[in-house]
């Protein structure tokens, strides 16, 4: 008691004489807990220089790069999740396949926009359909394991530029087409390792399936990819 | 408590007080072991031996009801209520898809198969996979068809998945709708012993759109007479597979009606079919010269 007369002096100083009365007991612990202000567990990022913090994040992307080249059962991915990764593979695919397309409108290849309505679009339904299904991923991390196994494709798609840079003829087919195939089996491959923890026991493959036509699609845009300038001497084809 | 069965009338007991917890109906008087229950589900037998049975399998089928009760009442608006239309396991979905390319005569889909658990999956992937499937086989069949032609620059047009998708997926959805329209509305005035729920109509147009998948695959051989036994044969096994489940739904009906739904049915499968084939694959044959606006170039392997 002693301590609230001390604490409210200030505030109450005049209420210190009003006289109470000995009949009505006044009893118990009125004392507040003042908690400390818990700033010291949080590390604040609002002061480390802007190169630490982009450091930072790309560290963790690439981190996670590494995770879906070699993928092993971990939980990294679904543990931290962001959608850096996966923004920057779709942009840097959607970029490539465009072909630069300068000749004309009717160029038959998908537009920036499509590919990434694609890509968006088709991941948010197969999340969606993996939640209906009954899995316990949360929406974001499946979304983040999605968009992070297209890295072989992305891959993929650098290497068939290359290799068309060499020429469009049959051969080229030929390493594009297994360059692109095989990717896609890692894509598949990775994702399901990622996904497969969650998904109820007799419904895996209903969910691994959606993701197998996805890759599919996306494989298949990479590999009839075309460019629309023409190299000259080329042959005519088998 | 009982003196003579010892531990038999002490599971009796015991059972009593579980159901009795369970249901609201209840009016048993649990001191009393002798008394016969007078709840109303359970006026048989004499011996507590029976009615232990009896209690025990009324029991679960009352629980399993008071579940499914449960089960179906969730709001449209919340997730669980979509939850409800993939509840299938996986050979569930192989078994239907099973079910729709062979037709058995006599053996109702909806019957055999769906049965009462009509699920969203099948047609929604289906559907997408047909609409891919058609997308990609007319880009490799095209481009088989005019390989060597001087004229043609390859592209993957990618509009037509676009097409492709709003052709399939309006047939798979507004077709049901219409027809569901149309059997509720011949309900109310012929009374048929069959009828179907919307979303058993189209679970059933969803799986017999799968036939149309190999189908499409095959399509990519560019030789005419192929493809039209392919689509012959497509529409065969997946039209009759409707006919086979419509048909008790409008037998009853005035004679012309009947026929004439069941021939609307297999007329629009058909048109999906050839318009299909017609739209995305180029019929293999000596073109013009001259395409507009492309590349002269020769021709490139994608």
């Amino acid at each position: 008691m002693a301590e609230v007369d001390e604490a409210s002096k200030p505030l109450f100083a005049g209420l210190s004489d009003v006289s109470i009365s000995e009949d009505i007991p006044v009893e118990g612990e009125i004392t507040v807990p003042v908690g400390s202000p818990s700033h010291d567990d949080e590390y604040s990022t609002l002061d480390e220089p802007v190169k630490e913090t982009i450091l930072r994040d790309l560290k963790a992307v690439g981190k996670k790069f590494g995770h879906v080249m070699y993928p092993k059962k971990s939980t990294t991915l679904l543990r931290d999740w962001d959608l850096w990764g996966p923004l920057l593979l779709c942009v840097t695919l959607a970029l490539m396949l465009q072909g630069g397309s300068a000749d004309s409108k009717e160029d038959g290849g998908p537009q920036f926009a499509e590919v990434f309505v694609i890509i968006w679009f088709g991941s948010v339904i197969i999340t969606l359909n993996s939640k209906l299904l009954g899995g316990t991923i949360s929406f974001f991390q499946s979304l983040c394991v999605l968009g992070y196994c297209i890295l072989p494709l992305t891959v993929a798609m650098i290497v068939c530029r290359l290799v068309l840079l060499g020429g469009t003829g049959t051969a080229s087919f030929i390493v594009r087409f297994i360059v692109v195939v095989v990717s896609f089996g890692w894509s598949t491959f990775a994702s399901t390792a990622f996904l497969a923890d969650s998904q109820p026991p007799n419904r895996k493959a209903l969910v691994v399936y959606p993701v197998f036509l996805f890759y599919f699609v996306i494989s298949w845009m990479i590999l009839t990819f075309s460019p629309s300038h023409s190299d000259g001497a080329t042959d005519t084809g088998p | 408590m009982a003196a003579v069965d010892g531990l038999q009338f002490q599971e009796f007991d015991d059972a009593e007080n579980l159901l009795g917890a369970n249901r609201d109906a209840t009016t048993i008087s649990i001191g009393d072991p002798n008394e016969k229950p007078t709840n109303q589900r359970r006026s048989l037998g004499n011996s507590p031996r029976e009615e232990d049975d009896d209690l025990l399998g009324n029991a679960d089928s009352d629980k399993t009801e008071l579940l499914a009760g449960q089960r179906k009442s969730a709001a449209f608006w919340t997730f669980e209520y979509y939850q409800k239309f993939f509840d299938v396991d996986t050979y569930q979905v192989l078994d239907r898809i099973k079910g729709s390319v062979l037709p058995l005569p006599g053996k109702n889909f909806v019957r055999l198969y769906i049965r009462s658990n009509p699920d969203l999956y099948g047609p929604f992937w289906i559907c997408a996979t047909l609409v891919f499937a058609i997308a990609i086989s007319g880009n490799i069949s095209n481009f088989l068809v005019h390989l060597g032609q001087p004229q043609y620059h390859y592209m993957p047009e990618f509009r037509k998945v676009t097409i492709a998708a709003t052709a399939i997926y309006s047939y798979a959805w507004l077709v049901p709708l219409a027809l569901w329209g149309f059997l509720m509305w011949r309900n109310s005035k012929v009374m048929n012993i069959v009828s179907y729920s919307f979303l058993e109509i189209v679970c059933v147009y969803g799986y017999s759109l799968f036939i149309y998948i190999p189908a499409a695959i095959l399509w990519i051989i560019p030789i005419e007479w192929v493809r039209w036994i392919t689509i012959l044969v497509a529409m065969c096994l997946s039209g009759s597979v409707l006919v086979i489940t419509f048909w008790p739904a409008v037998r009853d009906d005035n004679r012309r009606i009947a026929i004439a739904t069941i021939s609307a049915i297999i007329i629009l499968h058909a048109l999906l079919a050839v318009g299909c084939k017609a739209y995305f694959f180029d019929v293999p044959q000596i073109e013009v010269p001259g395409v507009s606006g492309s590349i002269a170039s020769v021709p490139r392997f994608c």
